[in-house]
């Protein structure tokens, strides 16, 4: 029988793995960007653990939400990365120093 | 008990595939990585019944997130060596990190048992439920605006990504529509009353 307690251990260790992506790969956006799907997935396994447990439809609704916000974000981020490459012909992060004065 | 091996499977093969997706070299790998997450994910909330959210993990994500992200990463001519430098310093501090968000959920999980709440069994579900057909009624009835406001999010987000990327090439000859609707017969042609001429 899957218990909550699996569920929830699963999702907390996916969440720092994720964590820990943004620390090993502080330089490249694109993976950077990998790492923050990573996390939510990791919070969604949380709603869905939790919807079914307590018998409420509402989790899985507001994952529902996080998934389609998420879309619009990677959407953005990507659109914003292209950008970015086209006028710097780099993503490393520590070439954007542009804001510094 | 099947499902239990099932789903230890599958969460090995999750783990596995989201510490490749962080250590991976190469950001397409990382990307084809992330997709195995994906897959696994939408497995496991098989086993959690929520059979509607697999089933759009799959299609939206794999289908659609990820294919953009494999086609930027294969789109942009990047250096992948280069990203590699300096970094690999960082590695105790993100183990530590990581190892301290674990402990702290475990804390909450294991040690203080969510308040009794996860000792908590999952609740029967009748033979004829459907999650489609639950979820559907739950998003349009209470959850009504909030999925129109996800939807207008969905359209801003579009249209931002079009608007950023948009590039006008020089030295093109796009129409002016205002100057076309603008424009009247008399600036274009001219009628001339002249006598007509003598053949010589």
């Amino acid at each position: 029988m899957i218990s909550l307690t699996h569920v929830l251990t699963l999702s907390g260790i996916l969440f720092a793995i994720g964590v820990a992506g943004v620390f090993l790969n502080r330089k490249n956006i694109i993976v950077l960007l990998m790492c923050i799907e990573l996390m939510l997935l990791a919070v969604n396994f949380n709603f869905v653990a939790f919807s079914r447990f307590l018998g409420d439809i509402g989790g899985q609704i507001f994952v529902f939400f996080i998934l389609t916000v998420a879309a619009a974000e990677a959407a953005i981020g990507l659109a914003i990365l292209v950008v970015l490459f086209r006028e710097r012909r780099s993503i490393d992060v520590e070439d954007l120093d542009t804001l510094q004065g | 008990m099947f499902p239990t091996i099932l789903f230890f499977v599958f969460a090995a093969v999750l783990i596995c595939a989201a510490l490749g997706v962080i250590l991976a070299r190469n950001p397409v790998h990382s990307a084809l990585l992330l997709v195995l997450c994906f897959f696994t994910s939408a497995v496991i909330w098989l086993l959690l019944d929520a059979e509607f959210l697999a089933i759009v993990l799959v299609l939206v994500y794999v289908g659609a997130v990820m294919v953009l992200f494999l086609f930027v990463v294969m789109m942009l001519d990047i250096n992948i060596e280069e990203f590699r430098k300096g970094l690999a310093g960082y590695w105790p501090l993100a183990a530590a990190v990581a190892g301290f968000v674990v402990f702290a959920i475990l804390n909450v999980i294991v040690v203080r048992h969510l308040g009794g709440m996860s000792l908590r069994v999952a609740p029967a579900l009748p033979a004829d439920y459907s999650n489609t057909r639950t979820l559907g009624t739950a998003l349009f009835t209470r959850y009504a605006y909030p999925a129109q406001v996800a939807a207008v999010i969905l359209l801003v987000a579009s249209v931002a990504a079009i608007v950023l990327t948009l590039r006008r090439r020089k030295g093109g000859k796009p129409q002016n529509i205002s100057r076309q609707v603008a424009a009247r017969a008399r600036d274009r042609v001219r009628i001339v009353k002249m006598a007509s001429e003598k053949r010589p």
